[in-house]
């Protein structure tokens, strides 16, 4: 029992990821109806801002300290980061820290800024042509922004420390009345989720409580009559796709210090997280978030090893199982609607 | 064999069928002590890929050209194609026919189930379904399967395996790990020609790997032209009206997937008989995409394009990759320093290990500007030039009927 709790658990946090980025592609989907393979990419580039800021925050210049010698016998070489220099000690220590949350921040307008000149300078162009040639230009796409995150970062992955007091882990099963060590969780871990689930309901709010979101809703299932009632709608378009774009940035720029980031990561979470999509409906926003942690999870729970002693192997296909199953049994998936990618 | 084609196919066939078998000659333009000897691609190893990459272009055209179905899995068949071949040589004998052919049965069964399956959906959801297959195929081959695949080591012969026949028939070499052969051709035996400071090297490996290609584009060719084809443009033009006059789209569609898929078989039984290796990397998903780049980059449902598109690929991933900060120092030598530097700096992401960032930015620009891929860029310019030249006179008619 304990064993399935933990599995779950750890579920959750690839889960979210999976359910964060296909939110964001089927936001594109459902606004724009462009499939689009760079999504990846995004997250890819997020999980990237999170180490630029922290190269940023680390900047350090080199004074040479008279009273301290070191080994040699010559004076030494102290290396003290700007923050430190500018803020004092204690708050460069803990903006260093703190990367990661100040990266989300930063993420917000890089990746809002990214997502407009995508939209903009590409996928305009493609609104007309046929679902296959979006699939492939966004496919280019994320190909040359791969290649470029590659050249300025090399091809080895990065790590990215999450913040001091969330670096260990905690003891979940005594709070369940399990036994001690039973279940043991990283609190970074538990921070994405809780995270995740902030900005999924913050993106479900947005559009079931505001005026921009009712008009977006409304575009999404009409768009022609909202046109002709004298809405702008491909301009509230255009900021969904930043939108997307950003909610698949932060959602890499958390997920850093839980892998550490790597050029190719953004092609390894697209392509699951398009089953995701498939799976929980082209079209449908609750679909691609219920599909993504189920998926999660399944795949967790897969990784025990009962399971796996029963069907070798079953951990490394199982989503790809269910995936298959569920688009021939519900070709539509879990919730989607008639009529979507259907011509 | 000729029978049913017109003369323009007939001409485009023998120009095809001479080029390959020139192609040591042609593809040697520079001196071997040159500086420009790094841009010849006139050695076996580069030719045998040109020509197996163009057999698993010219087999997924067949069904992504004509039906319009992207499959985004069809390197799964090439992984498979090469692990039966290595098999064979394994198990049977070093002969290079039992493992071509087997690899191109056994890739021919795999893509039966997998389009059986795969092709009760189309669109975005077909691709969904090709990519989640042929995922699952490279997750099981480094995981539970490695009694077959060797996992990340890769299937590799050895001097104890079996080989039945070759024991059976005393060929057996018992000293060294032997090498596949065509009935005692080794493939990597070259005869080597030095004329006018080139030296054209002509290999065993390449002309048996260029005899199966003219064989498969043959076939293409007949496939585009006939009856069949035709069908098969049907379902990309417009399924349903197919079905409302009666016909079952289904058994065309899973033919064309499983032609295909003994496309990529034998594609991937040659890559096995020219180095008797096979790895699971092979099957990934990034090796699918690259036989869609190589298709889109020729020209979508021409004959010709996917040729085009893997040779061109194939060339300048190995001559691109080559180029170092080295050799573009020397290029722009003739340049004042600073220029010099700074063309060095804006040139060096595109070329050595960054040459996909070259190859990302080409395919977007031809999906953007050029849908037809090259064929359709070669047709403009030819177009073009014959408007230059023609002027006044009466217009060229354009009639290019979907083929190259």
């Amino acid at each position: 029992m304990d064993a399935i709790i933990l599995q779950i658990l750890n579920g959750l946090d690839k889960g979210s990821a999976y359910a964060l980025i296909a939110l964001g592609l089927t936001i594109i989907f459902g606004t724009l109806g462009v499939v689009n393979f760079a999504h990846g990419a995004l997250f890819m580039l997020g999980a990237f801002v999170a180490v630029t800021v922290r190269r940023i925050l680390t900047l350090s210049f080199e004074t040479i300290d008279p009273t301290r010698k070191d080994f040699l016998g010559n004076p030494l070489k102290v290396k003290t980061t700007y923050v430190e220099h500018w803020f004092g000690p204690d708050a460069g220590q803990w903006l260093i820290d703190w990367s990661v949350p100040i990266a989300v921040i930063a993420a917000i307008p890089v990746m809002a800024l990214v997502g407009l000149a995508m939209e903009r300078g590409l996928v305009r162009h493609f609104y007309k042509r046929s679902h296959a040639d979006q699939i492939l230009v966004t496919f280019g796409l994320a190909i040359v922004i791969q290649e470029i995150i590659k050249y300025f970062f090399g091809a080895n992955p990065i790590p990215v420390p999450a913040p001091e007091i969330f670096r260990g882990s905690f003891d979940f099963g005594v709070l369940l009345g399990f036994p001690e060590n039973a279940i043991i969780y990283p609190y970074w871990r538990l921070v994405y989720f809780a995270f995740a689930a902030l900005v999924i309901g913050g993106v479900f709010a947005f559009l079931q409580f505001t005026t921009f979101g009712m008009v977006v809703r409304a575009g999404m299932a009409d768009r022609e009559t909202v046109t002709i009632l004298g809405i702008d709608i491909d301009r509230r378009f255009s900021i969904m796709f930043a939108l997307a774009a950003i909610v698949a940035g932060i959602a890499g720029v958390m997920y850093a210090p839980i892998n550490s980031p790597n050029y190719h990561m953004g092609m390894d979470y697209l392509v699951l997280s398009f089953v995701v999509v498939v799976v929980g409906g082209m079209g449908s926003l609750p679909g691609a978030v219920l599909a993504g942690f189920l998926l999660g999870i399944l795949e967790s729970i897969a990784s025990m090893k009962a399971l796996i002693d029963l069907v070798p192997g079953i951990n490394q296909v199982i989503i790809y199982l269910v995936a298959i199953v569920i688009l021939l049994i519900r070709p539509r998936g879990l919730m989607g609607r008639k009529g979507v990618m259907e011509d | 064999m000729f029978k049913g084609l017109d003369r323009n196919d007939i001409r485009l066939m023998l120009v095809v069928a001479l080029v390959t078998l020139a192609a040591p000659l042609i593809l040697n333009p520079f001196p071997a002590d040159s500086a420009w000897a790094q841009f010849n691609a006139g050695y076996p190893d580069l030719m045998q890929r040109f020509v197996i990459y163009g057999i698993f272009a010219i087999g997924f055209n067949i069904l992504f050209g004509l039906t319009g179905y992207l499959s985004f899995g069809h390197a799964a068949f090439l992984g498979v194609g090469s692990y039966a071949a290595v098999w064979m040589f394994k198990l049977l004998s070093m002969n290079v026919v039992p493992a071509v052919l087997a690899a191109m049965a056994i890739a021919g069964l795999f893509s039966l189930a997998i389009g059986w399956i795969s092709l009760r959906r189309t669109g975005i959801y077909f691709s969904i379904l090709t990519l989640a297959f042929a995922q699952m195929s490279y997750n099981l081959a480094y995981s539970v399967l490695t009694p077959i695949t060797n996992g990340e080591t890769g299937l590799q012969i050895s001097i104890n395996d079996p080989r039945v026949l070759d024991r059976a028939f005393g060929t057996a070499a018992s000293d060294s790990v032997p090498y596949p052969d065509f009935f005692g051709l080794q493939m990597n035996d070259t005869a080597s020609f030095e004329f006018f400071g080139r030296v054209f090297q002509f290999s065993v490996g390449y002309y048996f790997a260029a005899m199966l290609f003219l064989a498969a584009f043959y076939l293409a060719l007949r496939l585009f032209r006939s009856p069949f084809g035709l069908m098969l443009r049907g379902v990309k033009t417009n399924q349903s009206r197919l079905e409302y006059t009666g016909i079952n789209p289904r058994p065309y569609t899973l033919a064309a997937f499983v032609i295909s898929g003994v496309y990529a078989g034998l594609a991937g039984g040659l890559l096995a008989a020219m180095d008797p290796l096979a790895g699971a990397e092979r099957m990934q998903w990034t090796a699918s995409g690259e036989v869609v780049l190589m298709t889109i980059l020729g020209g979508v449902g021409t004959l010709l394009g996917p040729v085009l598109g893997a040779g061109f690929i194939k060339y300048f991933e190995n001559i691109l990759s080559k180029i170092n900060d080295q050799i573009l120092h020397q290029w722009f030598a003739f340049l004042p320093d600073g220029m010099e530097d700074f063309m060095v700096t804006l040139v060096s992401p595109f070329v050595g290990k960054g040459w996909h960032l070259t190859l990302g930015v080409l395919f977007m620009l031809v999906v953007i500007f050029l849908p037809g891929g090259l064929v359709e860029g070669f047709q403009r310019i030819g177009r073009l030039l014959a408007r230059l030249v023609g002027r006044g006179r009466k217009p060229v008619s354009d009639d290019d009927k979907g083929g190259a």
